[in-house]
């Protein structure tokens, strides 16, 4: 069995059954143990409820007694072929910042529809965000096809509606699976109740999908800090991107100076030749006066330092209203910004709006052009995505992130 | 680079990233094995000097190993210890017998806790505590802001996105950080074992028993088990049919024992 958990985000609109589904995914499993078990029947008995699946991921007693999700949450389970952390994510729109928290963490996704209800409008902001945080990989499953007598034209309706959806997106669904979470049909395994469909169940269509491909990508090492221990000045922080070896020449932006790795650092290992992307490190370098958070050293000068860029911005939290002080923070990199919004887009109704540009609410997607106060040093989302995302604050609390065109 | 490779990867940036936002910072170590871990962690992050101090907070109740191993490790990995005990209440005989045990958690944990965060005006504390442990924990943020009353406003915690953490503090805030919320029961016994990390023999079976989670003696239940050694036990945590944490007396208490008591600020 592979090791590596593969992370997947659960997302659609409220209601649609999102965690009634993990729950009865690990208690088919066999994952959900004997104690948990039994304080969920016992949590349920509470509030006069039949043993609510959705308790295992919905933990906090407000979230139990309103029947919904408010927070995200990240739960463990296996097959045979490998683990998987299962992420939770709200469907509701005020706690959107929760879903893309969660979604965040996920090499791919799972999108859930209610049959009898349809394509609704989370189901398409979910949808729209999972592709602006970079997820292809994602999985449509009808849910409740028991409530609707197993339709096929109903399920058919909802494919026909989501591939459109996504290809305005570039994007293809891996899988579209009919099912009933609350009944356990096609969840961890085939049901002949739907006697229409002979595609894999949820269990099967998981294993198919993959990690996020790793591709090679020049080195990019945003500075964390930089300690001095013993006689050393050791700059810590993590590879980006690329790899990095001891005696190489890079440079050091934004001011585009060259600078020589002399030694790279681990706590107990000498010698070190090398390091790779996700390795966090230390470095000693000289060719340099001093270096200091926020600065960015890369192997070559593509990575651009510049004061101003394209964005597509998805707003989370509390308003936006032109003027407003923001803060940018692109990996260890941070400066004061504004923002020219030049459209408006609602994932929802697919409609580009050219009016109200000066002001964003939960939920709203814009392009705009990110001004900043200093330069910073970027990538494009598509080339690096480590180096081409960032999140904006405002007195300090995120309300929003964005991806660099 | 491997699974365990990129947990700790992972929580040494976390706690590099910490440690930037936060100059008046301490970690909570409990001396079990998620906090001992934790400790390691912030040894190699910081290339083998720890920068701020430990703080234990003694019930009084603990495990007669769990003092000698904390004094033992103080001494070889070299670093400033902090014992918080909430006196008072001790000499007034607080204890799991002679109260309500949450009453007992909340007075010689979450207040003794509080007195060292005032104490030393405390910033930011790391904790060592994971996802996998208790669906409340699942529901914790790697940066977990606490307002003034120690209180964690769990409906409306901050968006964590892409290793960007929120750390901006009002004056009475303080933050949980939280470097390992990303390993596994099982993940922290491998990564124990590949690392030869030093444990509390109450871990290992004697007798075909052990301690699967330790803390307070008369609140902790030992498990049936044969597993004498880290690779029997990693063997049996990937194959047991109860949680982590079925042991421990606090949290059978009433079902949201846990949610309330990290609401008020236990760890």
């Amino acid at each position: 069995m592979e090791e590596k958990a593969l992370p997947i985000v659960i997302t659609g609109h409220i209601d649609h059954g999102k965690s009634t589904l993990i729950g009865r995914l690990l208690y088919d499993t066999g994952i959900l143990k004997e104690d948990r078990y039994q304080e969920i029947t016992a949590s349920s008995s509470l509030l006069g409820k039949e043993t609510e699946f959705a308790f295992v991921l919905d933990a906090l007693e407000e979230e139990r007694a309103k029947g919904i999700t408010i927070d995200t949450t990240q739960i463990y389970f296996q097959t045979p072929k490998r683990k998987y952390v299962i992420i939770d994510a709200p469907g509701h729109k005020e706690f959107l910042r929760n879903m893309i928290t969660g979604a965040s963490y996920a090499d791919a996704a799972v999108l859930i529809i209610d049959s009898n209800e349809g394509i609704m409008e989370q189901t398409m902001r979910h949808g729209y965000l999972l592709s602006m945080v970079g997820i292809k990989d994602i999985c449509v499953l009808v849910n409740k096809m028991d409530l609707v007598d197993y339709s096929k034209d109903i399920y058919d309706k909802i494919v026909t509606g989501m591939k459109k959806f996504f290809g305005k997106l570039s994007l293809t669904p891996r899988f579209f699976i009919p099912m009933s979470a609350l009944k356990g049909i096609n969840v961890a395994k085939r049901d002949p109740s739907i006697t229409w469909y002979d595609g894999p169940c949820l269990f099967e269509a998981l294993d198919e999908l993959e990690f996020k491909a790793f591709e090679e990508r020049p080195f990019r090492f945003p500075v964390q800090d930089v300690y001095r221990i013993g006689k050393d000045k050791i700059v810590a922080g993590r590879i980006e991107s690329g790899e990095v070896k001891a005696g190489e020449d890079v440079y050091l932006l934004p001011k585009g100076e060259k600078i020589r790795i002399k030694e790279i650092k681990k706590f107990l290992k000498d010698d070190i030749r090398k390091a790779a992307y996700g390795e966090s490190i230390g470095l000693i370098v000289e060719g340099t006066n001093g270096l200091k958070r926020g600065d960015v050293l890369s192997g070559d000068m593509d990575a651009k330092a510049v004061k101003e860029f394209d964005a597509n911005i998805f707003w989370f939290y509390g308003e936006y209203n032109k003027g407003d002080k923001i803060q940018i923070k692109c990996t260890t990199q941070e400066s004061y910004c504004t923002l020219a919004i030049t459209e408006k887009f609602d994932p929802a109704t697919m409609d580009k709006k050219k009016e109200g540009l000066d002001h964003l609410e939960i939920g709203e997607i814009a392009k705009a052009k990110v001004k900043l106060r200093k330069k910073i040093a970027i990538d494009t989302f598509s080339y690096i995505p480590e180096m081409g995302r960032f999140i904006l604050e405002k007195n300090g609390i995120p309300v929003g992130g964005g991806i660099i065109v | 680079m491997d699974h365990l490779d990129m947990l700790e990867n992972k929580s040494i940036y976390i706690i590099r990233e910490a440690y930037y936002r936060f100059k008046n910072i301490a970690m909570l170590w409990s001396v079990g094995k998620d906090s001992t871990t934790l400790l390691w962690l912030i040894r190699k992050a910081f290339f083998g000097k720890i920068p701020f101090p430990i703080i234990h907070i003694d019930t009084s109740y603990k495990f007669p190993d769990m003092y000698e191993f904390r004094d033992r490790l103080s001494r070889e990995w070299n670093f400033p210890l902090i014992v918080g005990r909430n006196e008072e209440k001790l000499a007034a005989g607080m204890g799991p017998s002679t109260g309500m045990k949450l009453e007992c958690c909340t007075e010689l944990k979450t207040n003794a806790l509080k007195q060292v965060i005032n104490k030393y005006k405390f910033k930011a504390i790391f904790l060592g505590i994971r996802r996998d442990e208790h669906g409340i924990r699942a529901k914790e943020r790697y940066f977990s802001p606490r307002d003034d009353q120690f209180q964690w406003n769990y409906e409306n915690q901050p968006a964590e996105i892409w290793d960007q953490y929120k750390s901006y503090l009002d004056e009475e805030e303080h933050y949980r950080v939280h470097p390992i919320l990303h390993f596994t029961e099982l993940d922290i016994w491998k990564y124990i074992q590949r690392e030869n990390l030093p444990i509390i023999h109450l871990y290992l079976a004697k007798e075909g028993k052990r301690y699967r989670s330790i803390g307070c003696v008369p609140c902790c239940s030992p498990i049936e088990s044969n597993a004498e050694t880290i690779e029997d036990m990693i063997n049996e945590v990937a194959t047991s049919k109860t949680s982590e944490r079925a042991g421990r007396a606090q949290d059978k208490e009433n079902i949201y024992t846990m949610q309330k008591l990290r609401a008020l600020g236990y760890m």
